[in-house]
């Protein structure tokens, strides 16, 4: 039986974007993760989807909204183009306001199904919209993991980081559950994360990751001091890949890809090596 | 790309159920679909549906991820010996050294429907509907891990049509990069309103049987499959996987792009990745949905790329579409003409558009096929080609 690898690849963040109600955008989030700020108690109105044409930005889904938003941040952040970047979407429960409407219209009056709503309702949609909007013909996937989706969704774009040689956006979201679906499937508040990874540390890469999968055993929910501030969402789960990046400090962080195998990363920063890496 | 063995195959369609059953519809041209009787509400189209699936029960333990589509999951699992052959591999690597990424377009929302045409006079679901797996898209992937008791990589993939093609280029990146030894890979997709209504919404489903490239094609037929394979390093036997490639077309949500810059792309990059030409492919697997703009597009990319001897067809007159299935199902298609030297030909399909060029075959044509194609395109522009060959070295 082969043994997992311990951390023994390497990979650099080069960009990091993250909207949640209380935490919208890196810059007003990062003091907070990192315990200088307290968050805002007013909750942020819902990004507008700036990539697509006014008359689609109103009608966008939250879940084409919130994916386009941190998406484009992340990228600016890195300095990455759109074009030339593959990306991986991941969303636990995809588009939870259109599957309440797709089901209800159902069971009134299937024939009345809005066909637009029909064709945002495929778990791809928001990277469909994003490599339109970019005009990227960069591949793209979409998937979920249920509550590990940000885990496997940051390890596949770490694998076709490797793999490729190229840098890697992730879109990590998740919405609000609406209607009857909200009885039995948690997901609250709309929450997003753009990360970008390469293999290679470019001219300013934010932090260098030493990976691999270990067998070990995480918590799904995220149980740090920020907790509250991504309650109820699968997305609370990026909670301490985001904490590392707003602390910028040397440690050591596992995401759970299954009950007993975790994606383990060793952060390390330019900052406190005054960029030169040891 | 270093090939992949695929040492394990199944699956479960309208047109057969198991490999056998399959390779004696497609010889005998006998096809899969039949006027829906699968809705409530009158819908005129034809549909592919999996018979005995509402009569079918999940094992003990595996209740809680009870519904239509892990009904097609566990069916197709059990076929072709492939629950076996997966069990033994992850007992000779381990479970959690076995990734398993799988395909799918709606997973269970079959299971959601249900749930809201069944509500209680509270607004809630019905007491048997309530397990949250069977509302959420990793229904799939969760159902599968469970059954064959994996405890590694375990991701569903959801991009529409191109679902279960993407999932042998995520599991190859996994096993060449070593983070997993073998994968099951694969893809299940089960009727539902969804998808019959949604696709009625847009003005794509077909009053009768598809009819793939014919001039006269009026859309697509809907089915549902299962299937999968699991890939290994090496193998005594092929089919191999000998490349894949995978692209977008940034134009459109739900029509490809019109010279189909994404899905020549896609091609290219797998004949690239497998260092062969496209003179070497003897047979394609074509997407041919049988709508409008696919077809057209598809055959245009094949007519520019391909020499005339390439033999060329879409098998969904026998499937019938099965969207996030179809990628694994059309893959099985292709080890089957590999293995029988049988390339199908286009079912249903009379007076093919002039748009065709000479690879699109009607008539099942028998010739020796080392190197076959695969195409799969889905909503959002999402396109994937995957190269098979009878021999690991083409």
């Amino acid at each position: 039986m082969a043994e997992h690898g311990v951390s023994n690849r390497t990979a650099y963040v080069h960009g990091i974007a993250l909207w949640a109600p209380r935490l919208p955008g890196w810059n007003a989030a990062a003091p907070v993760l990192r315990g200088a700020a307290a968050a805002p108690e007013q909750t942020a109105p819902r990004p507008a989807a700036t990539l697509l044409a006014p008359t689609e930005r109103r009608r966008a889904p939250d879940t084409v909204a919130i994916a386009l938003e941190v998406a484009a941040r992340a990228c600016e952040s890195a300095g990455a183009d759109p074009k030339e970047t593959a990306s991986v979407f991941a969303s636990a429960h995809g588009d939870l306001a259109i599957n309440d409407y797709m089901s209800d219209t159902l069971a009134r009056t299937p024939t009345l199904i809005s066909p637009i709503r029909f064709h945002n309702s495929v778990h791809n949609a928001a990277a469909g919209y994003w490599s339109i909007g970019t005009g990227s013909l960069q591949p793209y996937t979409a998937l979920t993991a249920y509550e590990d989706t940000f885990g496997e969704g940051l390890l596949e774009a770490l694998a076709q980081a490797e793999s490729s040689g190229r840098p890697t956006l992730l879109v990590a979201y998740d919405i609000e559950a609406r209607g009857p679906l909200a009885t039995i499937v948690t997901s609250r508040g709309i929450i997003g994360v753009g990360v970008v990874v390469a293999p290679h540390a470019g001219l300013n890469p934010l932090a260098r990751l030493r990976w691999g999968t270990v067998r070990g055993t995480a918590g799904t929910a995220s149980q740090t001091r920020n907790s509250e501030l991504m309650a109820g969402s699968p997305m609370a789960a990026c909670l301490p890949f985001v904490e590392a990046m707003a602390i910028e400090e040397m440690c050591m962080v596992g995401l759970r890809l299954s009950p007993t195998l975790l994606l383990q990363m060793q952060f390390d920063f330019p900052s406190r090596h005054e960029g030169n890496w040891p | 790309m270093s090939p992949l063995c695929i040492t394990g195959y199944s699956v479960a369609c309208a047109a057969g159920i198991g490999v056998q059953s399959l390779t004696a519809s497609l010889r005998d041209r006998r096809t899969g679909l039949r006027p829906n009787d699968f809705t409530d509400a009158p819908l005129n189209t034809w549909i592919g549906r999996v018979p005995g699936l509402e009569d079918m029960a999940l094992p003990p333990g595996l209740g809680e991820w009870e519904c239509r589509n892990s009904r097609l999951a566990w069916l197709a699992l059990q076929c072709d010996g492939f629950f076996e052959r997966a069990l033994a591999a992850i007992d000779r690597y381990g479970t959690d050294r076995v990734a398993l990424v799988v395909g799918t377009s709606t997973s269970s929302i079959g299971a959601t429907e249900e749930a809201y045409r069944r509500l209680l006079p509270n607004g809630l679901y019905p007491e048997d509907l309530r397990r949250s797996i069977v509302h959420t898209p990793h229904s799939l992937g969760d159902f599968v891990r469970a059954a064959l008791g994996l405890e590694g990589i375990a991701v569903t993939v959801g991009t529409a049509c191109s679902s279960s093609a993407k999932v042998f280029a995520q599991a190859e990146r996994l096993i060449r990069l070593g983070l997993a030894d073998a994968a099951v890979v694969g893809g299940v997709d089960s009727l539902c309103g969804s998808v019959l209504f949604g696709f009625n919404s847009l003005d794509l489903v077909s009053p009768e049987p598809c009819r793939p490239f014919d001039v006269g094609r009026r859309g697509i037929s809907i089915g549902e499959a299962g299937g999968f394979a699991l890939l290994e390093r090496d193998g005594e036997r092929g089919p191999w996987l000998l490349g894949c490639g995978e692209s977008s077309d940034a134009h459109h949500m739900s029509t490809p792009h019109p010279e189909g810059l994404g899905a020549r792309l896609a091609i290219e990059q797998a004949l690239s990745r497998a260092a062969l030409q496209p003179g070497s492919v003897d047979y394609i697997n074509l997407h041919g949905t049988a709508s409008q703009r696919n077809d057209e597009v598809e055959a245009r990319v094949v007519t520019r790329l391909f020499p005339p001897a390439t033999l060329a067809s879409s098998t969904k007159g026998w499937t019938g579409h099965a969207l996030g299935a179809a990628g694994i199902v059309e893959a099985v298609i292709t080890f089957i003409a590999m293995q029988t030297d049988l390339a199908p030909g286009t079912l249903n399909a009379q007076h093919l558009d002039p748009f065709c060029g000479p690879q699109v075959i009607v008539d099942n044509q028998a010739t020796d096929i080392r190197i076959a194609l695969s195409n799969s395109f889905g909503f959002g522009g999402s396109n994937c080609a995957l190269l098979f060959g009878k021999y690991r070295d083409g």
